[in-house]
């Protein structure tokens, strides 16, 4: 599903210039659930942002469903983004002025599907993150873990090969935590690639393959052996805290 | 562009500081509120003028003498002279440019006291003797009766044509004038006809409606001025200029009478045409000055929509990096910002034209009819196509003001546009 070749980024700020990724070779199948872990600085945003169209990179290459993403105009990469990735992010970024409904059919918005076909479809995600009864609020009057499975929800549904989530328990609890990475578990088992950036060791013992950042580089590349699939001990501690 | 996800978020970003927004949008408001009360002025004022002259046959000129400043053939300087009954056919014959020849004669006695009486009635009135081409030249709308004809000329007959205001001065109310006499410095003429002036703006020696016109042979038979024209109105042929004739008669003139070929002095003239023709370049110049103050008046509006589209863009920023990320191409983003700045201008700039354009509408409805009176401000209303035109130009300029910042809003980079706080 994705291929990257030899991947060199380096920032230009003012006379300095900063190599931020030395060259990353990776490849992700299309199914995989992976967590790229590391400090900061160690360039996994910037790996992160380079996967989702969002940021270019300097040379080397980036094959997304065999495809070589280069020299795209923005047009073309605003495209790709609705058609094959879906975002989350560590700070939810739902649009403000929008219910959970509207925020959730944005994506669909932006590939011209009619207001009241997007929003049926909206609805359905809505109840697959369960949210239904919120569908009319506004993304302030909901809960973080609320806001994050809304946003998951609005990634989903675009029917996306690769779910790219930036620090998604990062302003969560870990309850909620929890309950968003079980969520993305059974997003994966419906055949979507995810990639997960976090620097939760806890988070990223829960994804099949752990990749290690460190100085721009890829440290270690490791299949978790024990998933912990989320099991009864997680949902025990959920209810102990109710 | 009849899409809610749309107008929501133009209703969105604008409302979210209502005063800022409405302050902006009374930039624009005031800019075409002046641009429509100015260019209805302005047009109020030519349409007085006009209308003031509106038949007036503007391709004539006014021919009179004057005291002679050059001694030529023996006779001397500051010498006086007259027109005479035969110039009249002598310029019939030598100029072929020539359309119609009036002559005239003032009859005076008006300075003088009460000159026109009836029965117990008297008034001081302006005395013309003229040919009927007369009222092709400077047209009246006659009220009763007819004007002075061929037939009244050849005959001498004592006839008179008299103005509403001397008709009100000398009858009773719905007295029928027709057929009545009056006495004009002692001599009865019979009236034939009442009449108000087409032209209140284009005077010769008083208010027209307080004139009386007898046939010009007449005139002078009755008044002993033997074969005296005191001037003449001459109009060209058709749409040749009419400084053609002037210069023509002009010189044909100076010959008849013994004048000095240099003597531009002895032969008083004014050119209608001339005239008018400087004073439409005077309205066309109020009426460009006009637009230029406007517009520019609208552009310092347009120019503060700008400003602050590009703060509402700035405040937007994390927004539009979220919608990019999520698929929203930078056409669809420019096309956005655009509208909302067209939105914005158009209904600022809608308000100011349908409140300027009423304004000058209940002005219109509050000014007295144009009667006999001069007038110099009439109708000051705005043509329709000029506000279609104001409203096109109100479009255009929402678009140009939402365009720099809907590209400064694609220039960021989707990335840095999320990492924006």
């Amino acid at each position: 599903m994705i291929t990257l070749q030899n991947i060199n980024k380096s920032y230009q700020t003012g006379n300095n210039s900063l190599h931020v990724l030395k060259g990353i070779n990776l490849h992700v199948e299309a199914g995989e659930m992976v967590s790229i872990m590391g400090s900061s600085g160690s360039g996994k945003s910037t790996l992160l942002n380079i996967l989702g169209l969002l940021d270019s990179y300097d040379d080397g290459a980036y094959y997304l469903d065999g495809q070589l993403m280069r020299e795209m105009s923005e047009t073309k990469a605003a495209q790709l983004r609705n058609k094959f990735l879906g975002f989350v992010f560590q700070s939810f970024n739902l649009i403000s002025f929008k219910n959970a409904m509207e925020n959730v059919a944005l994506p669909l918005y932006y590939q011209g599907v009619p207001r009241r076909k997007r929003n049926k479809l909206a609805m359905e995600y809505l109840e697959r993150v369960g949210l239904v009864p919120w569908a009319e609020h506004l993304p302030s009057e909901l809960s973080g873990g609320q806001k994050q499975r809304l946003a998951i929800a609005r990634a989903l549904i675009s029917q996306p090969k690769v779910i790219l989530a930036d620090e998604p328990t990062g302003a969560l609890d870990s309850v909620t935590s929890y309950e968003v990475l079980e969520l993305f578990q059974q997003i994966n088992k419906s055949g979507i690639t995810i990639i997960i950036v976090t620097h939760e060791n806890d988070i990223a013992h829960k994804t099949q393959r752990i990749i290690r950042l460190h100085d721009g580089k890829i440290n270690s590349d490791e299949k978790n052996g024990k998933i912990e699939v989320l099991t009864e001990e997680a949902f025990e501690l959920k209810s102990n805290t109710r | 562009m009849f899409d809610r996800d749309r107008w929501q978020e133009i209703w969105s970003s604008l409302a979210k500081n209502k005063v800022r927004t409405l302050l902006t949008a009374f930039g624009v408001f005031w800019g075409i509120f002046m641009l429509m009360v100015m260019l209805g002025s302005g047009n109020g004022l030519k349409n007085g003028v006009t209308q003031g002259m509106g038949d007036m046959a503007t391709n004539s000129v006014f021919m009179w003498t004057r005291p002679t400043t050059i001694p030529y053939e023996g006779l001397p300087r500051n010498r006086r002279f007259n027109y005479r009954n035969d110039d009249i056919q002598a310029l019939k014959d030598n100029i072929p440019e020539i359309g119609l020849v009036s002559p005239r004669l003032e009859g005076g006695g008006r300075r003088s006291g009460n000159n026109v009486t009836r029965d117990d009635k008297a008034g001081a009135f302006s005395v013309f003797g003229d040919y009927p081409e007369w009222n092709l030249i400077d047209p009246s709308n006659m009220i009763m009766g007819r004007f002075i004809n061929m037939n009244d000329i050849e005959q001498k007959r004592k006839v008179a044509v008299i103005g509403k205001r001397v008709y009100e001065i000398l009858f009773e109310k719905d007295e029928n004038p027709l057929g009545k006499y009056i006495r004009i410095n002692g001599i009865y003429f019979q009236v034939v006809g009442v009449f108000t002036p087409k032209n209140m703006n284009m005077n010769f020696g008083g208010d027209k409606e307080q004139s009386i016109h007898l046939p010009f042979t007449t005139l002078q038979k009755a008044f002993n001025y033997g074969d005296i024209v005191g001037w003449f109105a001459i109009t060209s042929k058709g749409t040749l200029p009419v400084s053609i004739v002037e210069e023509k008669a002009s010189k044909l003139l100076r010959e008849r009478h013994k004048v000095s070929p240099d003597d531009n002095r002895a032969i008083g003239s004014f050119n209608l045409d001339k005239e008018f023709r400087q004073m439409t370049g005077l309205f066309a110049g109020i009426n460009a000055l006009i637009w230029v103050v406007g517009i520019g008046t609208l552009l310092a509006g347009v120019i503060g929509i700008s400003n602050i589209m590009l703060v509402i863009v700035k405040e937007r920023t994390r927004e539009i990096g979220i919608m990019r990320a999520l698929g929203a191409s930078p056409a669809k983003v420019i096309a956005q910002i655009v509208t909302e700045s067209v939105v914005l201008t158009t209904i600022a700039g809608y308000t100011g034209l349908v409140i300027g354009v009423f304004i000058m509408e209940m002005i219109d409805k509050n000014l007295p009819e144009p009667s006999g009176q001069e007038t110099m401000f009439l109708h000051p209303t705005i043509d329709f196509q000029v506000a279609i035109t104001s409203l096109l130009i109100l479009v255009v300029s929402g678009v140009i003001a939402g365009l720099i910042p809907a590209r400064r809003a694609v220039s960021v980079k989707p990335i840095d546009a999320l990492r924006y706080e």
